[in-house]
């Protein structure tokens, strides 16, 4: 079985976000990028699940400008067979990324698709389902626990009650959460040995899809601040004050 | 706009609606025009003789179908998509089903979907948190339908009023994509995260999942929720579903108690909109003093038992 690994390109999540004077947009020159942290994980899941003999081939596929083929390297290095670049100068939203991929499904008939639950840039938490509508798969988000026989797919969900667990036969789209799995880290000699991988590349206007976006982004802001309040000397002067002063207990 | 037409996707369990309808509700309102509920499911129409009470809605269709319990994404896209044509909006809570959902319901509409709403600025223009909730963007949306997902701790909760009518729609039926297996859900002691006037969470600083007691302790004297950081939660200390934060719920309580967790961005975007927040937390540069109003430097397993004693 393929297993075909969406990655996205995003800030560090450590990297405290600006933005630009004129509110227009965030503001990323000079900000430390890396694979978005649930892609990580999707990633991790596929090369566990080749590691286990489920899968016989991982092959990620990231879309944007070329900086994105670093995170492609990362993925090589951290075990994925292929590594394939949608290649586009502006930035695709949610739906035309799914339909990128739609795309790329239809060319390689993966037997199942991963991806993170959301992006930690614009945490949309949209890319899966729409990809699986468009492709008329099954779909499992927000995965906890993946287990896989012959072609059936049983997916532990993290859902807000607590978590569910549904059955479906491949192929089928399922999206990454937290508690999936720990992705390793790469080790030098991959990564080394990565850079000299090949990397395929597809031009987006060549496929004959429409990814206009969908939104105009009017203008960003940075929430306003709360303010540091008091330092309380004891228990019994945290509670005299949630009682008399903010009257909250 | 008079030709505004909303359709609000709601959510019930075995006959009781979620509590974020009216929330929803609220947000419905703002965008002006008139207001369906669609609630679907085994007992659907017990949920939707509540719904049609709640303020500004004209009338209420019910599908009473297994095939929708869950909220099973294939059936219950399949279901909006049947009836979406007349409607100009299309939104449901951000809740994990509605995350689950909706984007499938835009893709196969055509269009995108704009997730996590917190204000309406006008009937295609909204406000909504990116980069863990550091930065609101407002954004236009160029659809003729739009597909939404809105932030139900942001809105208020709508009141009632007399019943709208309620209708009956084919129902779409079992796609046969999914089965359900099982769910293992909270036991419902306390109070629900995203509902709860007063939140206490745990963090790391806990250590064990017996020493959250102490956080469960102080709960019970406050009728309190329980709520959690990652680490936490990934240290096994309590389940999935307390977790706050970016990637867990996104709450907003009067009162927000966070007990051993140091403050990082991913925690404080699910919390920072309560309106009083208390830390306790031995480590005085903790960055979560910076956005609480009581902080207390101490040792938690010496504040919360003498908090839970002194309450
Ligand atoms: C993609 C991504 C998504 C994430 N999503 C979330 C999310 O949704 N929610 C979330 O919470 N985090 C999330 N995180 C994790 C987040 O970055 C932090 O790692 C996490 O919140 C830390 O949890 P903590 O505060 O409990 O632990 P720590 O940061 O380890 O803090 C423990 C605190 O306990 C204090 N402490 C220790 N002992 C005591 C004691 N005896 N008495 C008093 N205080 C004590 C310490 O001083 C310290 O401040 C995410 C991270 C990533 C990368």
């Amino acid at each position: 079985m393929k297993v075909l690994v969406a990655i996205k390109r995003v800030i560090d999540h450590n990297v405290r976000v600006r933005i630009r004077e004129d509110h227009s947009d965030v503001d990323l020159t000079h900000a430390k990028m890396a694979m978005n942290p649930f892609c990580e994980i999707a990633l991790e899941e596929a090369v566990r699940l080749k590691e286990q003999g489920i899968a016989d081939e991982v092959v990620a596929v990231s879309i944007g400008d070329k900086s994105v083929q670093e995170q492609l390297r990362t993925a090589l290095a951290l075990g994925a067979d292929r590594a394939l670049h949608v290649s586009s100068d502006t930035a695709v939203d949610s739906l035309g990324a799914a339909r990128v991929l739609a795309e790329v499904v239809r060319r390689e008939t993966p037997g199942l698709v991963l991806l993170g639950k959301q992006s930690i840039d614009s945490d949309n938490s949209q890319t899966g389902p729409m990809l699986a509508a468009l492709t008329q798969m099954p779909q499992a988000t927000f995965a906890s626990s993946i287990s896989i026989e012959g072609d059936r797919l049983e997916v532990t969900r993290e859902i807000d009650g607590g978590l569910e667990t549904l059955a479906m036969s491949l192929p089928a789209v399922v999206t990454t959460d937290l508690r999936l799995n720990e992705p390793r880290y790469a080790k030098l000699p991959a990564i080394m040995k990565a850079k000299k991988r090949p990397i395929e590349s597809l031009e987006i206007d060549t496929l004959g899809i429409d990814v206009t976006p969908r939104q105009t982004l009017l203008r960003v802001e940075i929430p306003r601040e709360r303010q540091a309040g008091v330092r309380v000397d004891s228990v019994d002067e945290l509670i005299d004050r949630l009682k008399n002063e903010a009257k909250v207990i | 706009m008079s030709d505004t037409r909303i359709l609000v996707i709601a959510e019930q369990e075995k006959g009781h609606l979620s509590s974020a309808t009216a929330r929803v509700l609220d947000a419905a309102s703002q965008l002006g025009g008139s207001i369906d509920v669609l609630v679907a499911g085994s007992q659907a129409s017990e949920a939707a003789q509540q719904a049609a009470r709640l303020t500004g809605v004209s009338g209420v269709i019910s599908v009473e179908d297994s095939a929708f319990d869950h909220m099973l994404a294939e059936n219950v896209s399949a279901l909006i998509t049947s009836l979406a044509e007349p409607y100009t909006h299309l939104l449901c809570a951000s809740t994990t089903s509605g995350r689950n959902v909706m984007p499938r319901v835009a893709a196969l509409l055509g269009v995108g979907q704009i997730s996590d709403v917190i204000a309406i600025e006008s009937a295609d223009t909204f406000v909504r948190p990116i980069y863990a909730g550091s930065v609101l963007a407002t954004v236009r949306s160029l659809d003729v339908k739009k597909v939404i997902t809105i932030r139900p701790t942001a809105f208020e909760p709508v009141g009632e009023q007399s019943a709208a009518s309620v209708s009956s729609a084919d129902s779409t039926g079992d796609q046969g994509m999914v089965t359900f297996v099982e769910e293992q859900l909270a036991n419902g002691e306390r109070p629900e995260l995203g509902g709860a006037r007063v939140i206490i969470s745990g963090g790391r600083g806990l250590g064990s999942a017996e020493n959250f007691r102490l956080i469960e302790g102080v709960a019970d004297r406050l009728g309190a929720a329980v709520g959690a950081s990652r680490a936490a939660v990934d240290a096994g200390y309590v389940p999935n579903d307390l977790q706050v934060g970016q990637t867990g719920k996104m709450v907003a309580p009067e009162l927000y108690i966070a007990a051993g967790i140091s403050g990082a961005v991913q925690h404080l975007a699910g919390m920072k909109d309560s309106k009083v927040i208390v830390a306790i937390n031995s480590d005085e540069e903790a960055p979560i003093f910076q956005v609480a109003d009581y902080g207390l430097v101490a040792d938690l397993f010496q504040a919360l038992p003498e908090l839970e004693r002194k309450l």
